[in-house]
């Protein structure tokens, strides 16, 4: 391996990261309040087909991002008010609002499939980008890129130095204690859906604008649950769910370049190895239910009512 | 009036279409019109596989007119999901369906079991029965084609070629495309990239830049989605699309595609459940019978290349040149065809061997 294929390695491993940092950042803010929401396939599928309309009339990736994160936000309302207002069962609405939520992007965007839009374009640093290996892997990436590493410093502030990141956790770790002390437990669980909703959103939109600029139909090829395994994997932690988001990509392109290099490695193996990893943390974790306990939200997907 | 003067018309079509003594038997059998179904796997889209059979879709109504009547139903799931499509097909009078892809060959069989006067085609299958015929065309005459342009265009002789499943209608694919390719440069290599599914845009997209950062200059596909074509057109290569023309994909990437042409076959079947003559058939034409193409070249290749696949093309459709014709060294230097001898079908379906000058393993 030269120099230059180890840099075009990390360039591609973080940009395959990307989609699946920004939908497990905001999953984890979800279940951090409680609230665990299984559509996330379904929220990115819906925030790919908007995004790409928006993009394809507007010509903007402003209003193409900004629609993907707006019909993000919606779907992810009624999720909450059918999960949190009527206490439906989370993970049965998370799962209908993947299936519905397939089903509808297929309706919308029947009239776009196939058809292609001009990318979104890397924003180079000059000089920076010029570092030898890691140069073109952090500093010639897109607007996506950056702003998923904004967001990943922000969240990490907010749950560590933050009051308010504090009250989110409380709401996820007792919800009728936060309750009792004055938090507002609806208000703080609908925001941390809504903010999931968003991200997911913008995900997907990261697929059909930036990665793959091109619609078609159930294009997100399972990324939504490859998220939902990374937060496991991350423990609920915002700075390992970086590290896993990265790690899956890696895997992922490992698997692709190793059968290119010739490499006597079996490529489902290494296909298998997020997975087989994912399996590893949790089974680790659940060795003990104490150390468990510490790790995973109390109330994650658990009803609640005021006054239960 | 205009139903007798249909009729009038359509007697006087196979008076002249058909010797005398046809005639008799098959007036009996022929139809007024044909109501023609189609199962799609995929949509409709702008390109790809399920593009091609609706081009051909709308041919025939274009050319049959009020003689032809055609629905489809698309993003059929393979397996018990089709067999409900299908059935529903037979039951609502449809008198020929079509059902284009490879997981629809079980549920085909069984439908065709219970509704035996429908006619079935079923594309890149191998079972068959009296009521249903298999078709597929031979994509590795243009895989050939398009080694050849491969070879005149790359500079680094690298090609990279992503597979969706190792079976022998992908690796066949592949080696026809490494003989074009060395027929040009001996040296040339082909780099091939597994993604293990039909349809990824994500994935392919991934296989694509990793080979593109091994060194190749030219990519080419045996999946699905443009992304291949949009990684080639984003680091400034070339690539080479498959099924249909994908050059709105990466208009200076694009050189050409290896597409498959129905309308031709589609008609000719049509006609034959009109005229009452149908049969079931194992179709397995190329570029003799127009079932294979290359989309238009690009205008990146030099005329001279141009005018050299031009006269390759005719000595395929003519069958003066078979790509696969010995000898052929496989990946181990062992000789699996001698010399001047055209490999049979049998063969061929059957391809589960690299040819020398493809890189990687092949389980």
């Amino acid at each position: 391996m030269d120099i230059e294929l180890i840099t075009n390695i990390l360039y591609a491993t973080i940009r395959t990261g990307t989609p699946l940092l920004l939908v497990a950042l905001g999953e984890i803010i979800c279940e951090k309040s409680g609230v665990l929401n299984l559509g996330q396939e379904g929220m990115m599928l819906l925030g790919a087909v908007a995004g790409f309309i928006a993009m394809y009339h507007s010509d903007s990736f402003l209003i193409g991002f900004g629609a993907a994160a707006l019909t993000g936000v919606l779907i992810s309302l009624a999720f909450a008010f059918i999960a949190l207002h009527l206490n439906a069962s989370q993970v049965a609405a998370g799962l209908a609002l993947t299936i519905l939520a397939a089903g509808l992007s297929a309706f919308i965007g029947a009239d776009y499939e196939g058809k292609t839009v001009t990318a979104l374009p890397a924003l180079t640093i000059d000089g920076l980008a010029a570092i030898p290996v890691i140069g073109k892997a952090l500093f010639a990436q897109d607007a996506i890129v950056y702003l998923s590493w904004v967001l990943v410093i922000v969240a990490y502030l907010f749950f560590k130095h933050h009051r308010a990141g504090l009250a989110v956790r409380a709401v996820g770790e007792n919800p009728s204690v936060a309750s009792n002390l004055g938090l507002p437990v609806m208000s703080i669980r609908y925001l941390a859906v809504m903010f999931g909703g968003a991200l997911a959103g913008i995900a997907g939109a990261y697929l059909s604008l930036a990665y793959t600029p091109l619609w078609t139909e159930n294009m997100t090829a399972g990324r939504g649950w490859i998220a939902l395994a990374l937060v496991v994997f991350a423990s609920w932690r915002v700075e390992r769910v970086m590290l896993g988001a990265y790690l899956f990509g890696f895997a992922s392109i490992m698997h692709l370049v190793a059968q290119g290099l010739g490499l006597s490695v079996d490529g489902n193996l290494l296909a298998m190895m997020p997975y087989l990893a994912t399996l590893a943390v949790l089974i680790i974790l659940s060795r003990n239910p104490q150390k468990l306990r510490l790790f995973e939200p109390m109330s994650l997907a658990k009803p609640w009512h005021k006054g239960h | 009036m205009k139903k007798v003067m249909k009729k009038l018309a359509l007697a006087l079509s196979i008076g002249i279409g058909l010797n005398a003594s046809l005639m008799s038997s098959s007036a009996i059998a022929a139809e007024d019109s044909v109501k023609v179904g189609f199962v799609y796997v995929s949509p409709t889209g702008e390109a790809g596989w399920t593009y091609t059979h609706d081009e051909a879709r709308l041919y025939l109504e274009e050319k049959f007119g009020d003689k032809v009547e055609t629905s489809f139903v698309e993003s059929v799931a393979e397996g018990a999901d089709a067999q409900r499509v299908i059935t529903q097909m037979a039951k609502s009078g449809h008198d020929l369906i079509f059902t284009t892809s490879f997981g629809y060959m079980n549920p085909t069989i069984k439908v065709a079991k219970r509704f035996p006067k429908v006619k079935f085609e079923h594309a890149t299958g191998y079972k068959r029965a009296k009521n249903v015929g298999t078709y597929f065309d031979r994509i590795y005459e243009a895989r050939y084609l398009t080694g050849v342009i491969a070879g005149h265009m790359s500079k680094t002789d690298t090609i990279g070629y992503i597979g969706a499943f190792p079976i022998p209608e992908v690796v066949r694919g592949i080696n026809a495309f490494t003989l074009g390719l060395q027929s040009v440069k001996p040296d040339a290599k082909v780099k091939v990239v597994w993604v293990n599914s039909w349809f990824d845009p994500g994935k392919e997209r991934e296989a694509a830049d990793s080979l593109i950062d091994q060194g190749a200059d030219v990519i080419t596909q045996h999946t699905d989605s443009p992304a291949p074509l949009q990684a080639a057109e984003a680091a400034g290569i070339y690539a080479i699309g498959y099924h249909s023309d994908m050059s709105e994909y990466g208009k200076t990437a694009h050189l050409t595609a290896a597409v498959h042409n129905w309308k031709a076959f589609y008609a000719k079947r049509v006609q034959q459940v009109l005229d009452g003559t149908w049969q079931s058939e194992d179709i397995w034409r190329g570029m003799d019978a127009d079932m294979t193409q290359l989309a238009p070249l690009s205008s990146a290749i030099p005329d001279d290349v141009k005018a050299k696949i031009k006269a390759l093309s005719a000595q395929i459709a003519e069958g003066k040149l078979h790509p696969f014709t010995g000898p052929l060294i496989d990946q181990q230097g062992k000789e699996v065809l001698a010399k001047g001898v055209v490999m049979d079908d049998n063969a061929l379906r059957k391809m589960d061997y690299y040819l020398a000058g493809v890189e990687g393993k092949l389980k």
